[in-house]
């Protein structure tokens, strides 16, 4: 870990000015990732995870401190389409097709017709839609749709994948079967991973590190570096002594950055 | 079929008070006229009498519709008597307007969505235009394009666009803003373009506001042909038909033309309805 941080945050502030007042929803974060890296941000609803991630994608204008991708300014980044985002909801544009709606982001990108129908393919089977590249969003489900809203962001070479919350509406066993997945294809391609969630169990299978954070105002509570083997891991590592022990300094984490709020 | 009973019901209403309008508002001619002969009437005479005048004030139903009938069909539609000649004349200016009409609404709608100083100095006059009667506008475009040489089709398209691209205007800047944060935020992290944006969001999200202001819109234009057909002694079209009815007395004509053009109306907003029907299930936009 001797190269620069993808991700370097130093004292990064957002506060958005309404109507009632001043609504502090990121303060003093100070966080490195380094390329490669599953990182997971877990907190209580409101905390400022999703406004992290859209900072990082220029989304948002951080109000101070600072924030670089890869050494430059996130806008620069994003100029460079170095982000693959999943939005909390799946966003599917309906006079697409589920096919039209993954090949979006290539058209937009300039990819040739025939690299467009190959990449497409490719990641409607690694979301187990294959089949399905017709239909409109209206005729599947909402997991479905949240699975075509992966695959529209895993179609184009993003270096960075920013996920939030992209298997809340699925199921134990297709979500296990996609967490999985996401591992194998993150330690082929080395891509870096922010993703939200709400869950501790998945957001200890996935991660090398994670970001316990705490609301009012958003602040990171604590990090917590995984000591789980790199890469590609089986399903039953959950069940594993190491994993557990992870899993409860995350839960204790998360009680402790509740209380500030009493 | 459960819709038929209460249109039926509706429409034996409406027929039933138009021959009781008929039969009160052209009794004055009845009476007047027994009263110079120094006669009686009887109701039954005064019913058959007031359904049947030559030049009634009210034609009844069942003349509207012989005179509607005797127009479509009963002539050459070559004929200057035949409504499917005026028709055509109104019709042909009604979609030339309507073309105009659209373009011109869509082409400042884009602007205005894509442009601060367009929304602030095109809006304000767009409304304004449309707070003008169109009847005092109509003929001084008529006398001014004539003085110019130009007449025919293009002055009453020009007119049935002035009213047609305010509906289309106001509905595509509602369509063309219409995507939300997340649609749009989608594209900003691809870094697309303007243009992109406009292609692969901003259109196909307004298709149906379009659809829906193209609705008022072909309307809109079939009113502002007829009204352009009016002034400085048009004699062709379905406006000239009602003119000169009312410069003969002769109601049911008037009468006709008037229902003829309401067909007219309902057919185009129809079409454009099958239209709209096609296009967005082709879209995947209705299910
Ligand atoms: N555009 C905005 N304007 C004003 N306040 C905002 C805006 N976006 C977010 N906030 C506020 O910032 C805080 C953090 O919001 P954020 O969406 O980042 O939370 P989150 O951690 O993603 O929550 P959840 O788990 O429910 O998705 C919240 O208090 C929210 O009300
Ligand atoms: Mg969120």
């Amino acid at each position: 870990m001797t190269a620069a941080p993808v991700i370097q945050a130093r004292g990064l502030e957002l506060t958005f000015e309404t109507n009632d007042g001043p609504v502090h929803a990121l303060k003093d974060i100070d966080l490195d990732i380094e390329k490669g890296e599953f990182v997971s941000f877990i907190g209580p609803s409101g905390c400022g995870k999703t406004t992290f991630l859209r900072c990082i994608a220029a989304l948002e204008t951080p109000t101070g401190g600072s924030l670089t991708v890869n050494g430059i300014s996130p806008e620069e980044a994003r100029k460079a389409r170095s982000y693959g985002y999943v939005f909390q909801a799946a966003g599917l544009y309906p006079w697409r097709t589920i096919a039209g709606n993954v090949k979006l982001p290539l058209e937009i990108m300039g990819y040739s017709k025939a690299q467009q129908q190959e990449r497409v393919e490719k990641v409607l089977s690694l979301v187990d839609l294959e089949g399905f590249g017709k239909k409109f969003p209206w005729q599947l489900s909402g997991g479905m749709q949240q699975r075509a809203s992966i695959a529209r962001a895993l179609a184009f070479d993003a270096e960075i994948l920013l996920m939030d919350e992209p298997f809340g509406a699925l199921d134990e066993i297709v979500r296990d079967k996609l967490n999985e997945e996401l591992l194998k294809l993150w330690s082929a391609t080395n891509k870096t991973i922010g993703f939200v969630t709400h869950s501790i169990p998945e957001a200890v299978y996935l991660s090398t590190k994670i970001v316990v954070m705490s609301p009012r105002p958003g602040r990171i509570h604590e990090v917590i570096e995984s000591t789980l083997p790199k890469g590609p891991r089986p399903l039953d590592i959950r069940d594993s002594e190491e994993f557990l022990q992870i899993a409860h300094r995350v839960r204790e984490g998360l009680r402790a950055g509740h209380a500030y709020d009493e | 079929m459960k819709m038929i009973a209460p249109v039926l019901t509706v429409l034996a209403a409406i027929l039933l008070l138009w021959y009781a309008a008929t039969v009160w508002m052209n009794s004055q001619w009845t009476y007047d006229q027994a009263a110079r002969a120094g006669e009686e009437v009887t109701f039954s005479e005064l019913v058959t009498d007031t359904l049947t005048q030559k030049r009634p004030v009210l034609p009844a139903p069942h003349q509207v519709a012989v005179g509607l009938w005797e127009g479509v069909a009963g002539q050459k539609i070559t004929s200057k008597r035949s409504l499917v000649f005026h028709g055509w004349i109104t019709l042909s200016a009604t979609l030339a307007g309507f073309a105009l009409g659209t373009g011109l609404g869509i082409l400042l709608a884009v602007g205005i969505t894509h442009s601060r100083a367009m929304d602030l100095s095109v809006m304000p006059w767009a409304i304004a235009s449309q707070t003008i009667p169109i009847l005092a506008i109509a003929p001084m475009v008529i006398v001014v394009l004539a003085s110019l040489g130009i007449t025919g089709l293009l002055p009453k398209a020009i007119i049935a666009a002035y009213l047609s691209f305010f509906p289309v205007l106001v509905g595509m800047v509602k369509g063309l803003r219409a995507p939300d944060h997340m649609q749009l935020d989608l594209l900003k992290t691809y870094n697309a373009s303007q243009g992109a944006t406009f292609w692969k969001l901003r259109l196909p999200s307004s298709m149906p506001y379009l659809f829906a202001s193209l609705k008022v819109g072909v309307a809109a234009s079939l009113v502002g042909t007829i009204v352009a057909e009016l002034p400085a002694g048009a004699t062709r079209g379905l406006g000239a038909r009602l003119l000169s009815g009312s410069y003969y007395g002769q109601t049911v004509q008037i009468w006709s033309a008037l229902f003829a053009a309401a067909a007219l109306a309902a057919i185009l907003v129809v079409v454009v309805g099958i239209i709209e029907q096609i296009t967005l299930k082709r879209m995947g936009m209705v299910q």
